[in-house]
């Protein structure tokens, strides 16, 4: 992780008055905006050639770990390779320049192409329809919810309460409250699943739906779906799928034949997109018959011989969740996986995902604490418990990871598993790559043991080495102020 | 299909041994398992290629004066370059500081520009677009004024924003009302009105500039809603943030939250996404922002480094109490962002501003000329202005199509007046494009 330049200023701190990385020209009599809503003064943009604005940025990329430096064993967050093929396909310039108040017949492939994804999407999933228009996981999440919401309401009362498993995402309790519900949890059983008895006891006419994620944050596939489905169903609550883990699913179970009634995909997960350093992501949101007067508007309809359009007229319509139609270049990328995959493809892939992270949980088990014990498919979580006793935590075993070229798995989650370590290899690892990782982690184990101070320290060879978090949230510096900022 | 997978079914045989489970997939009940294959065909990259080209190739790219909430402008080739490079593309959320550092020193970067650019204290680190901007804009000023219920929304905002806001406000037992217009922007005795007949309102939503691309009078509009009630807070939307090289920012007036779409920076069309949603604040209520942000801190040398902070506001922590439920954000067309507007800088910002401005001043003056179609806006414009015509637009439309120019975006497509469309006039379209449109509207009858 060592870069050649272990510092690079801020932008502002290179900027020097008259230069800039832009030539304009000026075709048109220049005309100057006069009255009383003229800015005036400096705004205060940097100013620097292109090639400063090339060496900056070629720096501070090189102080980042994408997936294409190695492993990224984000449990929950599937960082699997993005094929470059992706880029080229969004990259094009028919889509790229395609606007999306055009008329319809000048953008007849972006509508076809968002068409064939739903399509694929309702096939791997086992639903109805889908629609593409969130713009990420939580959005889709917030999406499904608003539709469960529309129904129950068209029924007479939106309900009251939606019950969330303890092992669940952040992101499903405050979807909730977005959606105007108030969150019940519900307590997993010692398998690390669905309490069938605490959900019979909290399922009744007030409880619109349960968010559930399968396979569960654990890793575990919560084998009772059917029976869960059934209980909601008995009361006419309903059944939501948070998708994030659909990468232990694809062509193995469709969750549209589990009882599921709507799910959010994460294509920046299961479907190969980069996730960008934060996004952006596509959220789209699968979902039965019965939900789909309530989906978002506009819906894509037609087909190659009459021509594609869109149809705004959904009377029991949530509305709009998007300011257009979503993430439509990072769809086409989910779309060029999917028919690059095909689906054998993906069916192996998350044959692969499983094995590995069942490979790493055998090879690994006697070396880190394994809080559950249930079979897991493509992720697994240990914890520190082992290493407690020379005073290393999770944290200092994610950090020394970093010192050996190892982007840390996902840390302290579950919630439900104190100082969780969630590790997903995916398919995109060779065994040579994952063998490498485990003996580093057998290592680290080993180094807990003997010499528990280097953790402490780590990561060592880093551009920065630990960063005071506190002192970031108590006297918040937001914005560079000028010479003197440091 | 077996392009991405690298492991051989000599190695998966053996790890399957090591392993000892007989059937990988055990912990799924038989019953639930799938029979057949899913029916997707597998394709070489080849042809994956062919397909999208026939699919790019159907889409039609003309001469185009569309803006209404997205922006057709010229992107350096550095752009492209530089944001491609795997390091960004391919990171995660810089939950791991020491080895994210590029990405967030360039949230750090982006959120200064952002503030300076607004005139803003505070700046996130990207919402989903300006849409969603607004409407969470919206609940934050909700949770600073607790006691009150009602938002006011300028008519002049974007159709579709007030939309996405109706769906996220629905839910949760918040009154919107909508301000009336006069000549396209908001009407300023309405406003009095309002304020004077209903004592339950906590935010003013205005759009600065306007869908309609009026400059809507803030000096007056402000300090109305500050002496109706000094706690209430006015929100700006804006869907062309270049406007501010040459207007004068929404921090100038005393606005506490300035929200929008950045997408003009360095952000392509892309049929209307991704985009790239800014919401700005002020220091007094960073607290209740949405979002993730960037802050800056010291390392256990002393070195200077940046963090995700403040995350006691996120999902991830509060959960069901947090200030919003978003945790991926637009992050790579932030830092997309971050790069055009370093490569703009100071003056090359200002100029575009100016030359977007001046092509849209030739443009009005032209049409105006013309016998059937005449700018409505009585106000300033930026890039952006209302045109009415007395001919049949769809007709004018396609004659325009024909002859390879878009005319701009019609207000029927939005459920209003079908006599009237919006036209933008970026970088991208010069002098003769302008002349081209106007030799068609001046031929028809």
């Amino acid at each position: 992780m060592k870069t050649l330049r272990e510092k690079e200023k801020l932008i502002f701190e290179l900027s020097v008055e008259g230069k800039s990385g832009i030539d304009i020209e000026f075709p048109v009599e220049k005309k100057d905006f006069q009255g009383e809503y003229k800015r005036g003064g400096k705004i205060g943009l940097p100013e620097v050639s292109e090639v400063e604005v090339v060496r900056h940025f070629t720096r501070l990329s090189k102080m980042n770990y994408g997936v294409d430096d190695g492993f990224y064993p984000l449990g929950s967050c599937t960082m699997k390779h993005n094929p470059k093929m992706n880029e080229k396909v969004a990259s094009m310039e028919g889509f790229l320049h395609s606007h999306p108040m055009f008329s319809y017949n000048l953008v007849q492939g972006s509508l076809k192409a968002m068409k064939v994804l739903q399509n694929y999407l309702c096939e791997i999933t086992g639903m109805d329809q889908c629609t593409l228009q969130p713009a990420a996981g939580a959005h889709g999440e917030l999406t499904g919810m608003m539709m469960i919401r529309k129904y129950h309401e068209k029924k007479g009362n939106p309900r009251k309460y939606v019950l969330i498993p303890d092992s669940a995402h952040g992101t499903n309790p405050a979807t909730s409250t977005f959606a105007g519900y108030q969150v019940i949890e519900i307590k997993s059983d010692e398998t690390g699943c669905v309490d069938l008895n605490a959900l019979k006891e909290a399922v009744n006419e007030d409880v619109a739906a349960l968010m559930l994620t399968n396979p569960n944050t654990l890793g575990v596939f919560e084998k009772n779906i059917k029976e869960i489905a059934d209980i909601l169903h008995e009361k006419d609550a309903l059944l939501y799928m948070d998708g994030a883990n659909m990468n232990a699913l694809m062509g193995v179970v469709k969750p549209g034949e589990m009882g599921v009634d709507v799910m959010h995909l994460n294509l920046h997960k299961t479907f190969s997109t980069p996730h960008g350093g934060g996004g952006p992501g596509s959220g789209p949101v699968c979902f039965k018959k019965h939900l789909a007067p309530f989906q978002p508007v506009p819906v894509v309809e037609g087909d190659e011989k009459d021509g594609y359009t869109m149809n705004w007229n959904y009377p029991d319509s949530i509305g709009k969740v998007h300011g257009f139609y979503g993430n439509f270049l990072v769809t086409l990328k989910a779309l060029a996986y999917i028919m690059a995959m095909g689906g054998k493809g993906l069916k192996q892939t998350t044959y692969d995902a499983v094995l590995n992270a069942n490979y790493v949980r055998e090879k690994l088990k006697d070396y880190y604490n394994l809080p559950f014990k249930s079979e897991t498919l493509h992720e697994v979580v240990f914890n520190d418990k082992y290493q407690e006793e020379h005073g290393v935590t999770t944290l200092d075993i994610a950090k020394r990871l970093i010192d050996y070229g190892i982007h840390p798995p996902t840390i302290y989650f579950p919630l439900i598993v104190h100082g969780a370590i969630m590790i997903e290899p995916t398919e995109s690892e060779s065994k040579e790559e994952i063998d490498y990782f485990i003996e580093t982690m057998k290592k680290v184990a080993e180094e807990a043991k003997e010499n528990p101070q280097i953790l402490k320290e780590a990561p060592h060879f880093t551009p920065v080495r630990r960063l005071d978090e506190t002192l970031a949230a108590r006297k918040p510096v937001l914005k560079w102020k000028g010479e003197g900022n440091d | 299909m077996s392009r991405f997978l690298p492991l051989s079914d000599r190695e998966r045989e053996n790890m399957l041994k090591e392993i000892g489970r007989e059937d990988l997939f055990s912990p799924i009940p038989q019953g639930l398992r799938l029979k057949e294959d899913l029916k997707i065909k597998a394709h070489s990259e080849k042809e994956v290629l062919d397909f999208f080209k026939n699919l790019a190739e159907m889409n039609k790219n003309l001469t185009s004066f569309a803006g209404a909430g997205v922006y057709h402008h010229f992107i350096p080739s550095a752009v492209d370059y530089l944001s491609t490079r795997e390091e960004f593309l391919t990171a995660y959320t810089p939950y791991q500081p020491e080895i994210s550092q590029g990405t967030l020193q360039a949230i750090f970067e982006y959120q200064t520009m952002m503030c300076n650019i607004l005139n803003m204290e505070v700046s996130n680190a990207s919402m989903y677009d300006g849409a969603t901007a607004l409407a969470e804009s919206i609940l934050m000023a909700k949770r600073i004024v607790k006691k009150k219920n009602t938002v006011a929304i300028s008519k002049g905002i974007h159709p579709h924003y007030i939309k996405v806001v109706k769906t996220y406000l629905k839910n949760l037992g918040i009154n919107i009302i909508e301000l009336e217009l006069k000549d396209y922007a908001t009407d300023i005795e309405s406003l009095k009105q309002t304020l004077s007949e209903n004592g339950d309102i906590f935010a003013v939503a205005i759009g600065y500039p306007n869908f309609f691309g009026s400059v809507e009078d803030l000096k007056t509009i402000v300090p109305l809603v500050k002496e109706y009630d000094k706690k209430a807070i006015v929100i700006t939307s804006t869907t062309e943030p270049l406007a501010f090289g040459v207007i004068a920012p929404p921090g100038d007036f005393g606005v506490e939250i300035a929200c929008g779409e950045a997408q003009s920076f360095g952000n392509y069309p892309g049929f209307g996404g991704p985009l790239l949603g800014f919401l700005t604040t002020t220091q007094k209520h960073v607290r209740q922002m949405p979002g993730r942000v960037a802050g800056q801190t010291v390392d256990v040398d002393g070195k200077r480094g940046y963090v995700l902070t403040l995350s006691a506001r996120e999902q991830h922590i509060k959960r069901e109490r947090a200030t919003s439920n978003i945790c991926s954000n637009q992050g790579w067309c932030m830092l997309r962002a971050t790069i055009y507007l370093s490569l703009l800088g100071e003056e090359g910002f200002k100029k575009l501003a100016s030359l977007n401005y001046s092509l849209s001043e030739y443009a009005k003056d032209n049409i105006n000329k013309t016998k059937h179609f005449k700018v409505l806006n009585t106000k300033p414009t930026f890039n952006e202005f209302l045109v009415q015509t007395d001919v049949d637009f769809l007709k004018f439309r396609d004659l325009c199509i024909e002859k390879g120019v878009f005319p701009g975006v019609h207000l029927a497509k939005f459920g209003l007046d079908k006599d009237k469309f919006l036209l933008t006039t970026t970088e991208v379209i010069d002098t003769e494009d302008i002349d081209t449109l106007v030799e068609i509207m001046e031929s028809v009858k």
